[in-house]
């Protein structure tokens, strides 16, 4: 088979081939070894690239033995079958098959407890909040809480249509928008600016996520937010966690926000870390200054 | 669990399929070429070249040497296994639909679409010990009759002596192979309310399983046609399959095609979702695919399955020992 090929280069002259012409005669053949006591099975093919040149084409593939296959006499036989069809000069490199590099799980629908878990991991805030969620489900024709929405009130149809749903542009009513700031009557209002609006709820929420809020700063350029949250975590539970990144090089600006649920956690977090060792620089720890409103 | 991907196909997957030995896997999709890999590690063994259509079906006789496929360029070729050879080409008018070889290998069941005037219709068809001796004649042909809808699957019933078919019509019959009658068709109160797209035998022929586009999958009694569970789920099911081992469904789907590049991955729900058969609760979903799951399959031996998706891949899972051992 060598001494064949071997004849057959020295016969060869450049001068006679054609540029389209295959070279792929003058290629040693493919060559398998393995796979040995590792599993490893090495693939050697040779080909010409788009530049002509030869290429050596090394592919090392792991073949594993699959637990416990036990397979019946037919089922070895058919495993030493010669491939056929598209299957037969298939390139060693083609990768049909691949194993996924993403372990995929079978994911429970809902694991057993997994709710109660999360109210609890919640904290009292947020336990709170959602009891807060319930009292706003008030019914605006019969005034019951927690009970329905308005549009399936039972008293729907007895109740005398609610003036929040009309517009009464003869009536004092209209007060509201001429008293508002702007002259003209079209000028827009943004309903937390409205006359009756609850302003103090709004206000609230605003000064509630700025005082559990911590700045971090002379943070490392390799600092990210996984990171900060891992620092952070066993403090509390933790909102958010921001890192500073400049847009233009993506590096680190040495600060970051983390914000806590409860405030006692974020105490005791700033208590604890402020000037702590983080990665060969001291940290800074402290409350993040309300913005200026 | 690790999945093996393989990417034999360029087109969305239609049909999986084991052998009976479980060493094999035989996949069909609409690129024209159904292909062949071993069924544990995934390598490639060979295609079947010589479909001038999108393939919709294949089944494999008991022995492993024989291959029927179905395709959309009206035929049903019957092939070697081993050597990839075409050895007879049944022609129809229509599209070859569905094919599904009977006990003993000795007939085959094919249904044809609705197509032009033709309406759609299961043919059997007598298979020869010697592929030369072999005959394109039918030996009866089943009109149904909703004509014009199509039927998407006709598999036989215990022991040759029915065969069960499910289409567009959203109605199961069942019918005689001896004299062609129709015995029985599904309740129209509790059955499917959409287009019936999978069909799946359980192993001793006493239950099989249909999967419908009206998000549902419902377990029959294969010789009253009784209803004994419904499986719901939020998408369209293309595929059903059924653990030989344990007591889990698996149900694949998403939905529609045309729906697809419109809507995020994550929406489109494209895993395939295990169901527990008698409690007819989810256990779990098996994510990876990027488009609807076309085709699903268990090994027999009930420890891996593969599911083929719209989007060409054909991804073969090895479950993990935890996964004998869920508890509901």
């Amino acid at each position: 088979m060598t001494i064949d090929s071997q004849q057959k280069t020295s016969k060869f002259k450049w001068g006679e081939m054609d540029e389209d012409d295959d070279l792929d005669f003058l290629l040693p053949p493919k060559q398998v070894i393995g796979p040995d006591e590792n599993g490893l099975k090495t693939t050697i093919e040779y080909k010409f690239n788009d530049e002509g040149n030869k290429v050596k084409i090394t592919t090392r593939t792991r073949v594993r033995k699959l637990a416990s296959a036990r397979l019946n006499k037919r089922a070895m036989e058919r495993r030493s079958w010669p491939k056929f069809g598209d299957a037969a000069n298939e390139e060693a490199g083609s990768h049909l098959t691949m194993v996924s590099t993403e372990e995929i799980l079978l994911e429970r629908p809902k694991a057993p407890g997994a709710k109660t878990d999360e109210s609890k991991a919640g904290g009292d805030s947020l336990s709170q909040l959602g009891k807060g969620g319930a009292v706003l489900m008030v019914c605006r024709i019969c005034h019951k809480k927690g009970d329905h929405w308005t549009s399936k009130c039972p008293y729907k149809d007895l109740a005398a249509p609610t003036d929040t749903f009309i517009d009464k542009p003869t009536t004092g009513e209209t007060s509201t928008i001429s008293a508002a700031p702007g002259t003209g009557k079209a000028a827009y209002v943004p309903p937390s600016m409205r006359a009756g609006a609850d302003r103090s709820a709004g206000s609230d929420m605003r000064r509630r996520n700025d005082e559990n809020s911590v700045r971090v700063t002379n943070l490392s350029e390799d600092t990210r937010e996984p990171d900060l949250m891992e620092l952070f975590h066993p403090f509390g539970a933790v909102t958010r966690v921001y890192v500073a990144i400049d847009q233009k090089t993506g590096v680190s600006r040495g600060f970051g926000f983390v914000n806590f649920v409860s405030r006692e956690d974020a105490q005791r977090a700033i208590n604890k870390l402020n000037g702590y060792g983080y990665d060969n620089l001291i940290l800074r720890v402290e409350w993040a200054t309300p913005r200026p409103t | 669990m690790r999945p093996i991907l393989m990417k034999g196909h360029e087109r969305p997957l239609t049909f999986l399929r084991y052998n009976r030995d479980g060493d094999l896997l035989f996949s069909c999709a609409k690129d024209h070429t159904p292909t062949l890999w071993f069924a544990d590690n995934g390598e490639r063994l060979g295609t079947y070249r010589g479909h001038n259509g999108a393939v919709w079906c294949c089944d494999i006789s008991r022995d492993s040497s024989r291959l029927i496929t179905g395709s959309a360029d009206q035929t049903a070729k019957l092939w070697d296994v081993k050597s990839g050879k075409q050895l007879f080409s049944f022609k129809f008018g229509s599209p070859a639909r569905s094919v599904d070889f009977a006990v003993g290998d000795q007939l085959a069941v094919i249904t044809s679409d609705p197509f032009m005037e033709r309406t759609s219709a299961i043919h059997v068809k007598r298979i020869a010990e010697d592929p030369e001796d072999q005959i394109g004649d039918s030996v009866l042909v089943l009109e149904s009759p909703e004509g014009r809808k199509r039927i998407n699957r006709a598999v036989w019933g215990p022991l040759n002596q029915t065969i069960v078919s499910g289409g567009e019509d959203a109605v199961i019959r069942i019918w005689d192979t001896e004299t062609g009658k129709l015995l029985n068709e599904s309740n129209e109160e509790v059955g499917h309310k959409k287009t019936i797209t999978s069909l799946c035998k359980a192993d001793d022929d006493s239950h099989f399983l249909t999967g419908s586009l009206d998000k549902t999958a419902k377990l029959w009694d294969m010789r009253t046609l009784t209803l004994i569970k419904t499986y719901t789920t939020g998408v369209p099911v293309n595929a059903v399959a059924m653990s030989p081992l344990l007591n889990h469904v698996v149900l694949g789907g998403g939905q529609d095609a045309s729906a697809v590049t419109t809507t995020d991955h994550r929406a489109g729900k494209f895993e395939a979702k295990f169901y527990d058969k008698i409690l007819q609760e989810e256990i779990g979903g098996v994510k990876g695919h990027f488009g609807p799951i076309n085709a699903l399959a268990f090994n027999p031996d009930g420890k891996s399955f593969s599911s083929g998706g719209e989007d060409g891949y054909v991804r073969l899972h090895h479950f993990d020992s935890d996964y004998f051992n869920i508890k509901i």
